[in-house]
């Protein structure tokens, strides 16, 4: 069968051994994980965790169902109409240009964050491939440091 | 009412309806025994290693289909209750197992006999607790046996720290529980049992396949009625034997690797598969692309996530068994009669005559099938059988006549050596009135025969039937027929004196090297009602078959030899 990616939200309880029954469930089974973020959701005792992952048609349905079965699982969204959103810092050397990489960030619906004595921070929050080609682009201006965020997603 | 928290403990117990409780106690878990100490609510048994507790706990909720309740210390005790919890977990059993844990202060700093229980428990138990207040303590424990017993049942545990089990609190137990993200048992659909009685209805050639779950939902009596209405013959998984009954003539027996020639032909050449609480677990499809091939797949299980896991379905039916089941005779009744199937039952009955489940008997040596036979003709449906894990318990499943569900105990899913001394103390402990026998081989009987210390003290005389034949003989066939006779490490020849082992502990046993031996050894240890070893030496080669190859078609089975050539012709 062919693989699909898809990003499922969690909504769990929010207690402190929540996040480790669902990644020991991904590991223990053998599902893939690609990204994953947690936040608590705001004014509520719940979190909300949101899972990139890739797998059959049928990983992927065991993937919803097992989840379904973990006690503090409220609720299980496997998202199809999605708004989804990634995030990228990146540290670049002044010795680069700094309009050249303010360019590229705004490219990218991004901004300059932060200018220090030798080195800026750029920030880009766009769809998962969007911030792929942004990583990709910044590589000509000799990157210190990338740290990448994993996905979140709400149903449209 | 003010009470410490190993007190709550014993008053949830109490409240739960717990009348015994297998336990090892240690520091952690003091606290809890001093309160058990005071207490008359519960019996306690000590056994003599924490897995034992399980298993005891375990076999004692197969039994009666009741919660068991095993109680450890934090760290070794809980490490050795571990094989306990995923023996539970893999066969869908209900338990709340309790263990100590070191003081909250202590937690995290590698304190003496800390381990991490809930991290190491998190893939063996349905679901754990670590208590963190003493506040939280009985509605925790109501949880806990909620979750054990409610949907697909399975192990629960709660880590209590000892500090809490010190501290003072107010002990109110809930009645009911709030779980709002826990679905305990989803209702069953009507239009999906329509759409299931539609394809019974067009089916040439119906097979009802029958797991455990059907034990689990007690769905026997309903399962029977719907094949003696619709005349469809059945199946059973290890896990099932006894849910139809030996004598039903539409029971075609055993399917899977080990299982009879007519229930894997059956299970090949079936149109329409009617899973009733099975799971289409390796061992009993063999090889995936080959398994049913012709088969559409109806699938009635409380667990979604069972449903089109490794078989693609096309009649889900997700809930209790026992209740799909009572909705389907209905809308059956009248509407098929016994002759619809007469060809296929007709097709079946010849692979039956072809292949009985028989065995080559000799006179000069026991063969381990006949003591099975024996065991069934001498005590039938009266006698509960354990096991443990081997030929032994193949041919126990094989040769002993099941006439009731939960009249066998075994460790299916996981296989637990070990599994069967503890296993038939625990439901001796439900049915003190039954003869339970553990069929066990050299090798497994080792591993927990400490509890035979157990059993003598607390005057628990269960039978242990021990097929010797000198070997791990199940690895040792795998060795004969796919290694090449390469015996690696699995003769047995080297061995206790189990009849003195036995008497060391206070328990009675019998050397039997004949058939008339056997009689009455078996004879005396009921009559003794002591613990008992019947040490019988059986014939060393012998194999259990039929047999499925490890991933290899259901229908290319190896046979025994005595086939009936002229019985399967017509
Ligand atoms: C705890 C554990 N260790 C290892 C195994 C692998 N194993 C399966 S059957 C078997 C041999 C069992 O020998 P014995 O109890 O003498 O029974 P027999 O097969 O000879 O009837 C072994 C080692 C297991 N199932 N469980």
């Amino acid at each position: 069968m062919t693989k699909v990616r898809r990003v499922i939200s969690i909504v769990v309880e929010n207690e402190s051994s929540v996040l480790s029954r669902v990644a020991g469930l991904f590991s223990g089974r053998g599902y893939n994980i690609g990204t994953l973020t947690v936040a608590p959701m705001p004014n509520s005792q719940r979190s909300r965790i949101t899972i990139a992952t890739q797998g059959d048609e049928r990983t992927i349905a065991q993937i919803t169902k097992q989840l379904n079965k973990l006690i503090p699982v409220y609720e299980v969204v496997e998202h199809n109409e999605m708004v989804e959103k990634e995030m990228v810092l990146v540290k670049f050397p002044l010795t680069e240009s700094l309009a050249d990489i303010e360019v590229l960030c705004e490219a990218y619906n991004g901004t300059i964050v932060n200018v220090g004595v030798d080195m800026c921070i750029g920030m880009v929050a766009d769809e998962p491939c969007r911030v792929k080609h942004f990583i990709e682009a910044s590589n000509r201006f000799s990157p210190i440091e990338i740290v990448r965020g994993g996905v979140v997603a709400i149903e449209r | 009412m003010k009470m410490n928290g190993a007190q709550m403990v014993c008053e949830a117990l109490v409240a739960e309806g717990v009348k015994t409780v297998f336990g090892y106690p240690g520091g952690a878990i003091m606290n809890v025994y001093d309160a058990i100490y005071k207490q008359d609510g519960f019996e306690h048994i000590l056994n003599r290693h924490e897995q034992a507790s399980v298993h005891a706990a375990d076999g004692y909720a197969r039994a009666n289909g009741e919660v068991g309740v095993a109680m450890v210390t934090s760290g070794p005790g809980f490490t050795n209750a571990v094989t306990g919890l995923a023996t539970a977990y893999m066969d869908s059993i209900p338990l709340v197992v309790i263990s100590g844990q070191v003081p909250q202060m202590l937690l995290g700093t590698d304190g003496f006999q800390e381990i991490d229980a809930i991290g190491i428990s998190r893939p063996c138990t349905k679901h754990n607790y670590l208590v963190r207040d003493i506040a939280d303590l009985p509605r925790i424990l109501k949880e806990a046996f909620h979750i054990a017993r409610t949907g697909r049942p399975g192990p629960v545990l709660v880590d209590i720290p000892k500090d809490i089990t010190a501290e003072i609190g107010e002990f109110v137990y809930p009645d009911s529980v709030e779980l709002p993200s826990y679905m305990d048992v989803p209702k069953v659909e009507a239009v999906d049992i329509n759409a299931a009685v539609e394809a019974i209805l067009v089916a040439k050639k119906p097979l009802l396949y029958i797991g455990g779950g059907a034990v689990l939902s007690n769905a026997s009596d309903a399962i029977r009625k719907l094949a003696e209405i619709t005349q469809i013959p059945a199946v059973e998984t290890l896990m099932a034997l006894g849910v139809m009954g030996a004598d039903n003539p539409l029971r075609l027996g055993m399917l899977g690797m080990h299982g009879s020639y007519a229930s894997n032909m059956a299970m090949s050449e079936t149109d329409l598969i009617i899973s009733l609480g099975a799971r289409f677990d390796d061992r009993v499809t063999g090889k995936l692309s080959e398994f049913a091939k012709y088969a559409k797949v109806i699938h009635v299980d409380i667990d979604p996530a069972n449903i089109s896991k490794l078989v693609a379905v096309d009649y889900p039916i997700v809930g209790d068994v026992t209740e799909a089941v009572e909705m389907m005779i209905p809308a059956l009744e009248g509407k098929v009669n016994g002759e619809q199937y007469a060809d296929w039952r007709e097709v079946l009955a010849r692979y039956e005559a072809l292949y009985p489940q028989s065995f080559e008997d000799s006179d000069e040596v026991i063969k381990p099938q006949w003591v099975i036979e024996r065991l069934g003709e001498t005590l039938g449906e009266q006698a509960i059988i354990t096991s443990d894990v081997g030929q032994h318990q193949m041919w126990a499943a094989q040769h002993f006549p099941f006439d009731r569900p939960r009249q066998w105990i075994n460790s299916g899913g996981l296989g637990t050596m070990g599994f069967g001394l503890p296993a038939a103390m625990g439901a001796k402990k439900a049915f003190p009135n039954k003869t339970v026998i553990n069929v066990t081989g050299d090798g497994s009987i080792l591993m927990n025969v400490q509890e035979l210390v157990t059993a003598s003290e607390y005057k628990i005389p269960v039978i242990n039937v021990i097929l010797n034949n000198h070997f791990l003989g199940m690895v040792r066939q795998w060795q004969t027929f796919f290694y090449e006779e390469r015996y690696a490490e699995t003769d047995l020849t080297f061995q206790p004196n189990f009849k003195a082992l036995a008497e060391a502990c206070h328990g009675i046993g019998y050397d039997v090297t004949t058939k008339e031996e056997f009689d009455a050894a078996l004879k005396d240890a009921i009559e003794q009602d002591k613990v008992a070893f019947i040490n019988i030496q059986v014939a060393r080669f012998e194999n259990v078959l039929p047999m499925v190859p490890a991933n290899a078609a259901l229908n290319s089975m190896m046979l025994p030899k005595i086939a009936n050539p002229d019985k399967g012709e017509k």
